[in-house]
This record gives structure tokens, sequence and C-alpha cells, in this order.
């Protein structure tokens, strides 16, 4: 909108507006980091006071009382999913592409229709599926299903990028006796590392974050990611509040730098998809 | 004209995919409503039919009655906050703040959105806490102490207070998408209205209201999906409690299924919402164009 010639009195009330929302947004965040680095008793009995002296310790705590390995958990899981979500959905909207027959359209139509269907709805079958397959209880339990839930949102974004690809490119391509992989290396690969990266993103947000699924199919503390483990985190701490909020903090933390740091990626993403986690 | 092998190799290419969505989306979506016909308890093979019992059981549950009215609430405050409080909250970010100052208001207001919701909604235990919470203290310090109470210990309150999480949550989400589909509204339609005479608000109905409505249809049907599936801010914060009183249908179905072991039950429950969601999803659809002719 033009704002140039609007006077600044003017826009006083939607600034202090903003401001309000911003504290609403700020303020228990800055109460999770400060309180943080607190001894348990300040956490409550000095609420908004820096700490009296700094508790580093807290999060060396948090760490070895098993934040590590929930961290290490969610890395794998994350990561395995992410890699096996572009893989997959590169391939399958590289087909879709080349492909002009009823397998294709029916494979369009069966993405299209996934985008929609919310994993809490299959939550029992799943179960009982993983169940029979006997890995409840394993890292496989979260990745399958994460990335199946992940490929139809992939599948379509990349799609899209390549649908762009000049068909001449393609032809010139296979006039040098490129098949059908070197075609896609060659001339596909290249144009989508742009979109590749907002899949990516994409999906780690929602892998680093997904809670059902993992307190579902997993049971063992060992196995848990992060959203799954903070939860046994806070039941053995009770009141080591203190300790507790060290915690949530390293869960926080990483996310938010990854999206800091490849924010147009995501939200390239979120706008062209419009999906939520 | 292609060779035959690269005719397979296309198809190959399609399988992995084929398989992963087959097997962990369609499947299952299926195997679901069989599953609501029968009884069966967690990791047993047998499953007994039993016809329509599980559905029956459904009508008459008083839990599945809460349950319901609490994701309509939840659905109706959601979409006042995410979609018509964060619509006119990304339409004034981008009037009062220059650019640079619009971007990273976008980003700062982002962050909640991040942050796991685990980590999100165990923070806001401290935030409601009866005694010493973080909200009881600073209406304390402005005077409202009378206003103080348990606010996810009160049957009335807690409810609420679950619903409040969700929307600190997600708001910045929602205002992001508004403010990229309001920075694409071409900016000769504002100059046309200002000469027209139009104020800002005048400016907001008119021009930007209407520029935004593919936006709004997308965040509408988002929003209330998401009110009807929402589990971790109940599961977390209040476990459905205090009684069922902040009970949901997912946090019921859980409950119901992994607690209680009645998986066919928990099917029944997953099918209702399943047919909740997609009749608003349609029904919103249908909305959408017969508004645009």
């Amino acid at each position: 909108m033009s704002q140039s010639h609007i006077s600044g009195v003017r826009l006083l009330p939607g600034r202090l507006v903003l401001t309000v929302y911003a504290l609403i947004l700020a303020l228990p965040l800055l109460w999770m980091v400060i309180s943080s680095f607190k001894p348990s008793v300040e956490v409550y009995g000095r609420p908004w006071s820096l700490p009296t002296a700094w508790k580093f310790e807290n999060y060396s705590q948090a760490w070895e009382m098993g934040v590590s390995q929930y961290f290490v958990n969610s890395l794998v899981v994350t990561s395995v999913t992410t890699a096996l979500v572009l893989v997959v959905a590169a391939l399958a909207a590289y087909s879709l592409v080349r492909m002009h027959n009823w397998v294709a359209r029916l494979t369009l139509m069966a993405v299209m229709g996934s985008l929609v269907i919310s994993p809490q709805v299959s939550i029992v079958p799943l179960y009982d599926l993983l169940g029979r397959v006997g890995i409840i209880d394993t890292y496989e339990a979260m990745v399958l299903p994460y990335v199946a839930y992940r490929l139809p949102m992939a599948i379509l974004l990349i799609r899209a990028v390549f649908l762009e690809v000049p068909r001449e490119l393609e032809e010139a391509s296979r006039l040098d006796g490129c098949g059908s992989f070197r075609t896609f290396v060659n001339v596909y690969w290249p144009v989508s590392s742009g979109v590749l990266a907002t899949a990516a993103i994409l999906t780690i947000y929602y892998t680093w974050n997904e809670f059902l699924f993992a307190l579902i199919f997993v049971n063992s503390d060992e196995l848990r990611t992060i959203p799954a483990g903070l939860m046994a985190f806070r039941d053995a701490l009770a009141t080591d509040w203190g300790v507790l909020l060290a915690g949530l903090t390293i869960a926080a933390v990483p996310i938010v730098v990854v999206f800091l740091l490849g924010q147009r990626f995501l939200i390239a993403g979120i706008t062209a998809g419009s999906v939520k986690g | 004209m292609r060779s035959k092998t690269e005719r397979v190799l296309d198809h190959l290419f399609l399988l992995p995919a084929l398989i992963f969505l087959g097997v962990f989306i369609l499947y299952p979506l299926v195997a679901n409503v069989g599953f609501s016909f029968s009884e069966f308890t967690l990791g047993s093979a047998e499953k007994s039919f039993v016809g329509l019992a599980n559905y029956k059981q459904l009508v008459t549950d008083p839990i599945v009655r809460i349950a319901l009215t609490n994701n309509v609430l939840y659905a109706v405050i959601s979409v006042v906050m995410q979609v018509l409080f964060s619509h006119a909250l990304a339409a004034t970010v981008l009037v009062v703040l220059p650019n640079r100052l619009a971007t990273a208001a976008r980003s700062f207001f982002f962050v909640p959105v991040l942050i796991s919701m685990t980590a999100v909604a165990i923070l806001f235990t401290f935030v409601f806490d009866a005694t010493d919470g973080l909200l009881n203290g600073l209406l304390e310090a402005v005077g409202l102490g009378n206003l103080a109470q348990p606010w996810l210990g009160d049957t009335t309150t807690a409810i609420y207070a679950v619903i409040s999480v969700s929307q600190w949550q997600s708001v910045g989400y929602t205002m992001l998408l508004f403010i990229v589909s309001m920075q694409n509204i071409p900016t000769d339609l504002y100059e046309a209205a200002a000469l027209d005479g139009a104020g800002l608000l005048r400016q907001y109905f008119s021009v930007t209201l209407p520029q935004t409505r593919e936006m709004i249809f997308v965040v509408m049907v988002l929003t209330v999906s998401g009110a009807f599936t929402v589990f971790s801010e109940p599961y977390i914060l209040t476990g459905g409690g205090p009684g069922n009183s902040s009970q949901v249908l997912a946090t019921y179905m859980y409950r119901v299924g992994f607690f209680q072991n009645q998986m066919g039950y928990a099917s029944a429950v997953a099918t209702l919402i399943f047919v909740i969601t997609l009749a608003l999803s349609l029904g919103q659809a249908r909305l959408f164009r017969t508004g645009r002719e």
C-alpha cells in the first residue's frame, strides 16, 4: 500500500497494536530464555528479573539428561526423511512431466487428494500396519509415514518447476543420445536446486516438530525425537524448571536458525503450496 | 518416439512414490473405515465384526458431544484470530511499517510457528500455572488480581487457555500468507482508490479484501480443518481435562484407542473427524465458487 503521504500521527494506532502483539509473542519466549539460566527457585520467585548468577549448568544438565539423545534422534529422522522425500518426489515429478497416460493422470489425482488428508485420521490403521510389519518402536516407524505425508507437497512443488523446462531442451538431450536418467541429471536437476531447497525446508520443519506419530509409534526413550522426548523430559524433571526451560530452548533454537538461513525458500514453499504442518 | 525401455523407466521412477502414497496414506484411509465396523485391541490380529455398534456408541457418547463442541469452539475462535484478525494485522504491517521493517516484522511474527508445539505448550504451562503463573502474576501487577485463576485446572477456562496457545503460535503463519499475497496487489489499484478519495479503511475494504480473496479462502480451509484435527495443544496442556472439559475429537480418539484399548471405536471417531474435515473443505470450496460468480 502507498504510505508516503500518510502522516505519522495516523499510523500511531496501527503501530501501537503491532507493538502490543509483538510483546505478547516476545514475552513468553524472552522469559523462557532468561529463566533457562536460573536456579529453579528464581524461576517463579523472581520471574521478570535477570538471574542473580547465570546458571549455564542448566544447559549441560539438560543435554546430559536425555536432550542430546533426542537431538541426535531428531537429526537422524529428519535428515533421512528429507533425503528420501527429495529423491522419491523428484523422480515422481520427472515421470509425471514426461508421461501422458492414465497412469500419470491417476497418480496426479492421488497426489492432490493425499494433500488434504490429515495424518490424525489414519493413526489406528497405521499403528496396526506398522505393528504387523514389526517396525513399531524403530526409526522407520516414524520415517516411512513422514516421507509419505510430505511427498504430495514435494511432488507438486517440484512438478510445477519441471513443467517450465522447455520441451526443446529435453528433445536435444535425447538427440544427443541421453536416456531417461541422463536427461534427468543433465536437464532437470540443474534447474531444481531452488525448489528442492524449498521442499527440503518444508520437510525439515514438519519432521523436526512432528508430535503425534513420534508419540504413538515409538515407546523407547532412546528413540524419541525432540517433541516426544520433551514430554518424558518434563515428567522426569518435575520441579527442576531451570533445566526444563534450558531443554525447551535447545529444542527451539536450531529450527529458528535453519529458518532464518533458508527463509526465502520456506516462504516460497508455504505460499506456493499453502501447506501447514 | 520414446523407446520402450524409456517408457518402462518412467513408470519405474513413479513406483516409489506410488508405494508410499498407497501404503501409508490411501490404504490406512480405507482400512480405517473397515476398522470402525469392528472391535479389537492394541496389537491383536483378531478383529471381530460388530456392524454399526461403534457408530451407535458414537452418537450417544456424551464425551464425543463435549469434544465436538470444543472443536467447533476451536474453529470459530481460530477463524476470528487466524483469518479476520491476522488479515487486518497483515494489512496494518504493510501500511504502518516501512518496507524493511515490514519484512523483519514478518519474520519475527513467524518465530512461534517454528517452535515445536511440545516446547510451546510446556512453556505455556508456566504461563497458566495456577499459583505462580506468569499470567496471574501479570494480572496482580496491574491490579486485576481478582481475575487470577487456575486457567488450565478449571473446567470453564481450560479449553479457552488451550485455544489461546494455538492462536499464539499460528497467527504469525496465516499473517505471513496474507502479507505475501497483499504484496502482490498492484499499487495502482490503491492509487486509483486514493484518487477517488478513499481513506485507509475504505482502501482495505474495497481493494485489499477483494484482492486477497483466494488466499483468504485457502487460509479458511487450512484453519478450519486444523481446528478439527488439533491434538498436541490439548494433549500436552490439559490431557483433555479437567474431567473431559477440554477434550477434542483427536485427543479423545487417542484416549479411546491407546488407553482404553478400543481400537474399533477409535477408528469410528477417526472416521468422524475425516468426514467433518472433508465436508467442511468441500463446503467452503463450493461457497467460494458461488461467491465468485
